[in-house]
């Protein structure tokens, strides 16, 4: 059973990488972010389905991408893979604090939680100099594993490594919904007070899915700020907040592999809207998002699960 | 085996109020092990508060209860679930959208202690063992419907099963036939009365059905207005002029039948 994921996961890593050599160059920029972006969403998705929602993922978002920014310009750290692991552990470390706190509220209080954390982290990005201001910091071309990325190379390369990246937490997240953890987070959402009584800490569950989502705001934070090469206090802006949490229910909780496609499709969305009508390219988003919730209430996944259980992917 | 050692549930001197109102004033039952112990009283007598405060849901003012000596007077609902005490609720606490097997599930996974993020949650050993439980509750055949597309006697049971998943010491079950048809209720306490009947576990159950009372249990506490009016055997208590007056009415006890 765990075998057949694993193959599936590599499976699904192969396509990704075969598809960033049949694809236009314009696209794989537009794939790279859609996937970093999806990576955020994810972790939003990790905590829908034990009935919280993050209305504060760009908190995580900027800690990923400032870390990578400052690893860089600070330390001299180069290092694409490094810069984006740590940034998915400096995510969860500075998330930490934060996670018992949380875990005691549900629904708008949660969010707004999320939502007020992430926007004092805007107020003291936007106001302290020394973190780069309301400017932020522009980020050199990384390199990965000594390896030197030119302007020609550096996209696929990105493009390459958030594959990996999309292809290994699309695995997990199969695991993850078949776990003993996965099966009790989906319980929690409906019944709290059964949980408790059956023995399983609720508080726990729900910090835990926080720290993950974290780890992958902090992911998707860095690999969005290495293929931008820049990063500003926007990052934790509750737009920018909004746009994850946007994604994550155009996905829906059924699938975690719809994330990504839903993600797509809104940076599809996205720069198609800028091209042709620029100052209006918000009201195209919000009118999809209208007939996503019109026809399809459970997100672009329950198109293949129809179900509510456990075994959702 | 001392008669302490006999002792599962103990509660002594259980005292606990909500402002002015009265829910528990110097409660003092001894539960032993095994026994099918009914809590009677009519509404707002403190047979849910005494379950919630053995449950951990309610701390008392004063007073002690302990589970084989020990004391667990201020611990948390968890912390009293691992230590083997399980309940059921008057109103199923099941997640809907979710079907019985899924249901079945969450319980043996929380039953275990650590959640892992690795171990499957749908590993046949472990539908095997969801299964055999679903069987002796007589709800198989419904191991893959939704739960919300249930009717309310099975969610009940339902809700039983997944409490009886631990293999706890003590069941505490409120209102077990609260909700389900005249007709059903029988059926459903012999369910239940059978599928504890092959384990060790002792039961302490609130009802208001006296007959139901009368039929399934060994024991009875009668409340009123937060006391003990009178425990004892089925027949006595029901016999008792006091119960009569404040909790049964003129309730006609026509025989008793263990479980």
């Amino acid at each position: 059973m765990r075998s057949n994921m694993l193959i599936w996961g590599g499976g699904v890593t192969l396509l990704l990488l075969i598809a960033g050599y049949l694809m236009p160059k314009w696209a794989l920029f537009l794939c790279t972010m859609a996937m970093s972006h999806g990576l955020v969403s994810l972790g939003i998705v990790v905590l829908m389905r034990s009935g919280v929602v993050s209305f504060g993922q760009g908190f995580s978002f900027a800690i990923g991408g400032y870390c990578t920014a400052f690893m860089t310009n600070f330390f001299g750290v180069t290092d694409a893979f490094l810069l984006v692991m740590s940034s998915g552990a400096a995510s969860v470390l500075i998330a930490l604090p934060f996670a018992p706190l949380l875990s005691r509220y549900r629904g708008i209080f949660f969010a707004m939680l999320t939502l007020a954390i992430s926007m004092v982290l805007y107020g003291v990005l936007v106001k302290t100099t020394e973190l780069g201001g309301s400017d932020g910091f522009n980020v050199s071309r990384p390199t990965l594993f000594g390896m030197e990325l030119d302007n020609e190379n550096a996209n696929m390369v990105l493009y390459q490594l958030a594959a990996v990246i999309v292809g290994v937490a699309l695995t997990w997240s199969r695991i993850y919904t078949q776990s003993t953890r996965g099966l009790v987070s989906l319980a929690v959402r409906e019944a709290e007070l059964r949980v408790e009584y059956l023995g399983a800490s609720v508080a726990s569950t729900i910090a835990t899915n926080y720290l993950v989502a974290a780890a992958l705001g902090g992911l998707g934070g860095a690999l969005t700020v290495l293929a931008l090469g820049h990063i500003d206090p926007n990052f934790s802006y509750w737009t920018t907040s909004g746009e994850f949490v946007f994604v994550a229910i155009l996905g829906g909780h059924y699938s975690m592999t719809a994330v990504f496609l839903g993600s797509l499709l809104v940076e599809i969305v996205r720069s198609f809207s800028n091209l042709y009508f620029p100052n209006t390219w918000q009201l195209a988003m919000g009118l999809f998002l209208l007939v996503v919730i019109r026809f399809l209430p459970h997100g672009l996944g329950s198109l293949w699960r129809r179900g509510s259980t456990g075994d959702q992917q | 085996m001392t008669q302490s050692q006999d002792i599962l549930l103990s509660a002594r001197g259980i005292n606990k109020r909500f402002g002015a109102v009265v829910a528990a004033e110097d409660i003092n039952i001894d539960v032993p092990r095994g026994q099918r112990l009914s809590l009677i009283g009519s509404n707002g007598a403190g047979k849910t508060t005494f379950v919630n405060m053995v449950t951990g849901y309610l701390k008392p003012d004063s007073g002690r209860i302990s589970l084989v000596g020990e004391d667990i007077t201020a611990l948390g609902p968890r912390q009293i679930t691992n230590k083997g005490v399980s309940r059921s609720f008057q109103i199923p606490q099941l997640a809907l959208e979710m079907n019985v097997l899924d249901n079945m599930l969450v319980a043996q996974a929380c039953g275990e202690g650590r959640l892992s993020f690795w171990e499957p949650a749908y590993s046949r050993q472990r539908v095997d063992a969801a299964m055999y439980l679903l069987e002796r509750f007589m709800l198989q055949d419904h191991a893959r419907k939704k739960v919300a597309e249930l009717p309310g006697g099975v969610r009940k049971l339902l809700d039983i099963a997944m409490a009886l998943t631990g293999e706890p010491k003590l069941l505490l079950l409120d209102e077990p036939t609260s909700g389900v048809s005249v007709a059903e209720k029988y059926p459903m306490m012999d369910t239940i009365s059978e599928a504890l009947n092959s384990t060790d576990v002792t039961v302490l159950f609130v009802e208001h059905d006296m007959d139901i009372v009368l039929r399934y249990a060994e024991r009875i506490v009668a409340f009123y207005s937060g006391s003990v009016l009178a425990d004892g055997k089925p027949t006595d208590v029901l016999a008792d002029d006091r119960v009569k007056q404040h909790v049964t009415g003129h309730f006609a006890a026509a025989g008793s039948e263990s479980c």
